[in-house]
């Protein structure tokens, strides 16, 4: 989780890493001093002012704040819009469990460390057995939502995922499923042969409840042809998301960044995030982080992982930015608990899942409760109140008792068709 | 009056709006702040502003300049009679692990990495009675033997303390035969909080903090520079750590011999207290940015990165941090080393650390003359 936190973590061959990607965009941090002397000084000033007036920025001043402020100023402003749409100084969670059903793919991106190509040594498909054992491991510690998400499988269509989440939630009420990232929508209806609405339409009535917002990395073609060349383009991402929304679901929104983005095209990748969601309010939450290089298949073409001061003004930036979002989540896993604390106060409300996967896996000596406990404690500790949520960020917690987001709505309608598929289910089985 | 530019006005209106208009007003003015100018900047919820305050006057003392340093760390013993409840390192003479290191030990410790560009030794250890004051005479010329050009900083307070117990002569005469053994600086550990309450609590063995003072006096008025400490996030107060910092400031408009100020963040792992949680890094991007500000007489602030750990370190730099220490390898380390020895890596990532937190790099030596500008 650290590997990139300490600077005795790099190796030597970093030197060679950092000549090879000499050749991609370099960007050097703004010195703090300019950000608020001189002209760059007062243009800064001037855009934090609108921030701080509640007037959205255009791109151009956001790319301006991103090369020219100094990370104090960005947290402040982050902070500031963050207060204006939580006032309460409430940091929400959701209990859940990361559920990867297979890590074969073939889309073959560079920067991924967990996929195996098929027949590729330490290939896995999970049994039905294994992930329902898994999603009853998460509703006994009263867990909210599935995080099912895998590889590219050529051969796992879209027949194989409704029965999965249809019996899942027939077991599994409770367990919203927030499932298949808009890449593995529209790989499977490229398997399918038929239009992604259809693959959605069809999961949405076997119960898939969300869709979460992997798979966007940086959406800018350019960057997209350098790492990740086979997975789909921006356009296709953002229509599978907006076609997802027209469906009445809602999903998230994330960014990866770090790797061979110019900050110009960071900015680019947040507009075209807003426009969506100025055209659908589908998305939820929005989520950022750095990519992680340490061991994925292409490293050499990756510069070294990004630092906390840019992680942070990116993650700033992006609050100020997506004025149209509600949440952003900030990103415990790759930063480590104590940066995520930090990011409470540049612009992050949420602190996403409790992965109680990821616990699971490295059990020794850490139970899953103290996991829960273990975030709850974070979370206080930097100054706010833990509150569990469910997928549509809905406050879901007893000790909550002011007024909550309308997806708690959302969620009872999507429990209510799983228990009416569930029990008509049941029915057709007495039947037969 | 000085010209106000935006930059400052914004400032003020950024803290007139947390309620700090006027300790803002002083701290653009240069003024002291008081102990309630300190205690509404330890409660106020604004960590924001109060960085910003902080970094008005790191920016105004160093610009954008960073300090780190190239050294290597030098603990002799961790054989020690303190028993303090915070400690994870100090062992009693027969426990397992507990070590002392001979004069040859610490001098191959200074060849084993004589071929990295060392220009600073920190060597401090813990209290063991039986070692004879020339131990300590010892272990300063064996450095120098193998190293003559190294700064050896060396021998905290309370371990100042021990050495003219064991020396049987005043302080004031034991000082000059260490710097004439190769001491040339005194780091600021040992002060932990100077509160009575605290000390009686965790480490009542140790030298008070009245003690700690008085010794740093004698140090400085030995012309030598040192830096000071205040071990942060367990059982002490506001009110005790204010009363700390003042005690520092204080002796520092008498002396002016403290070079350095660091926050230490109390780490329970390991130790006695391990029920105390330790500060957040939140708790500590604010301490250091207290130290800054009620500090006005110290030069600089110290972002000690292998006890913040370095994302922190990286951060504090825009709240009130003009250095982050050193490189501080250890020599196994550099022994398992293929081609590109771990100091000059230490070296890049630090340099690269600073760079991505806006700020100039500068390689400096112990006493913050330039080494190199990165």
């Amino acid at each position: 989780m650290d590997r990139c936190a300490s600077p005795s973590a790099t190796r030597p061959e970093a030197d060679a890493r950092a000549a090879e990607s000499a050749a991609l965009p370099a960007w050097e941090a703004p010195l703090a001093s300019l950000g608020r002397s001189g002209p760059a000084g007062d243009e800064v000033a001037r855009i934090a002012d609108g921030v701080l007036e509640g007037r959205r920025i255009t791109p151009e001043e956001a790319l301006f704040l991103h090369d020219h402020a100094d990370v104090l100023t960005l947290g402040a402003l982050a902070d500031h819009v963050r207060r204006a749409k939580h006032p309460e100084p409430i940091v929400t969670y959701i209990v859940d469990r990361n559920v990867n059903p297979t890590n074969v793919c073939v889309t073959d991106c560079g920067f991924c460390a967990f996929y195996r190509r098929p027949g590729q040594e330490g290939e896995y498909l999970l049994t039905r057995e294994e992930i329902v054992e898994k999603a009853r491991e998460t509703a006994e510690l009263g867990g909210r939502q599935l995080l099912i998400q895998g590889g590219h499988h050529p051969a796992i269509r879209t027949d194989w995922w409704c029965d999965l989440i249809a019996d899942l939630r027939a077991r599994f009420p409770e367990l919203n499923c927030h499932a298949l990232s808009a890449p593995e929508l529209d790989h499977l209806a490229r398997l399918d042969k038929r239009p992604v609405e259809e693959v959605i339409r069809d999961l949405k009535a076997a119960g898939m409840g969300s869709v979460p917002g992997a798979g966007a990395e940086i959406l800018v073609e350019r960057v997209r042809k350098v790492i990740a060349p086979k997975k789909m383009k921006t356009e296709r991402w953002l229509d599978v998301h907006r076609k997802v929304h027209a469906a009445g679901l809602r999903s998230s929104a994330t960014m990866m960044f770090g790797h061979v983005e110019t900050s110009a095209e960071r900015v680019e990748h947040l507009r075209r995030l807003r426009e969506l969601q100025d055209e659908t309010g589908g998305f939820t939450a929005f989520a950022c982080w750095n990519m992680q290089p340490e061991g994925v298949p292409e490293q050499s073409k990756y510069p070294r992982c990004t630092t906390p001061a840019i992680y942070l003004r990116v993650q700033a930036l992006s609050r100020v930015f997506l004025d149209n979002f509600d949440n952003v989540q900030t990103s415990y896993v790759t930063q480590g608990v104590k940066m995520a604390q930090v990011t409470l106060r540049y612009g992050c409300n949420d602190f996403g899942g409790t992965m109680l996967e990821e616990n699971v896996v490295s059990a020794a000596g850490c139970s899953r409760l103290e996991s829960i406990q273990g975030i709850e404690h974070a979370i206080e500790r930097a100054g706010f109140l833990p509150r569990q949520r469910n997928s549509w960020y809905g406050i879901v917690d007893p000790r909550h008792d002011g007024a909550t987001f309308p997806g708690c709505a959302e969620e009872a309608a999507v429990t209510a068709d799983a228990q009416e598929a569930a029990r008509s289910a049941k029915a057709e089985e007495t039947a037969q | 009056m000085i010209q106000s530019t935006l930059s400052e006005e914004r400032l003020e209106r950024g803290a007139r709006a947390a309620g700090l208009g006027a300790i803002a007003a002083k701290v653009l003015a240069g003024e002291r702040l008081s102990l309630d100018d300190g205690r509404a900047l330890y409660e106020t919820p604004e960590l924001h502003v109060v960085g910003a305050l902080a970094n008005h006057v790191r920016e105004r003392l160093h610009g954008d300049l960073s300090y780190f340093n190239v050294n290597q760390h030098v603990n002799y013993t961790n054989i020690c009679n303190k028993l303090c409840r915070f400690c994870a390192f100090q062992r009693l003479p027969r426990q397992e692990g507990a070590y002392c290191m001979t004069p040859e030990e610490v001098a191959q410790r200074i060849r084993d990495q004589l071929g990295e560009p060392v220009t600073e030794v920190h060597m401090v250890a813990g209290i063991n009675p039986r070692l004879p004051y020339d131990y300590y005479l010892d272990i300063l010329r064996a450095v120098k033997a193998v190293r003559p050009a190294i700064h050896v900083k060396a021998f905290t307070m309370v371990e100042l303390h021990e050495i003219a117990r064991v020396a049987r002569k005043p302080l004031e005469d034991v000082l000059p035969e260490l710097i004439e053994a190769g001491l040339g600086s005194v780091p600021g550990g040992g002060a932990e909080v100077f509160a009575e309450r605290v000390r009686q609590a965790t480490y009542h063995l140790k030298i008070s903090g009245g003690e700690w003072l008085a010794i740093a006096r004698k140090v400085h008025q030995a012309g030598l520079r040192s830096n000071c400490t205040m071990l942060h996030g367990h059982i002490e107060t506001v009110d005790e750590r204010l009363d700390h910092l003042d005690r520092l400031r204080r002796l520092q408009d008498e002396t002016g011999g403290f070079q350095t100020y660091v926050p230490l963040s109390f780490h329970p792992e390991n130790s006695e207290m391990a029920d105390v949680p330790g500060p957040t890094a939140l708790d500590e991007l604010r301490e250091i940015a207290l130290g800054r500000l009620m500090l006005d007489n110290v030069a600089h602030v110290k972002a000690y990165w292998i006890l913040m750990d370095v994302p922190v370190a990286q951060l504090a730099l825009a709240y009130g941090a003009d250095d982050v220490d050193g490189t501080v390898v250890e020599e196994k380390i550099y022994h398992e080393a293929g081609a590109t020895t771990p100091q000059a890596v230490q070296r890049e990532e630090l340099v690269r650390w600073i760079r991505d937190a806006g700020r100039v790099p500068v390689e400096r030596d112990t006493l913050y003359g330039v080494v190199s500008s990165a």
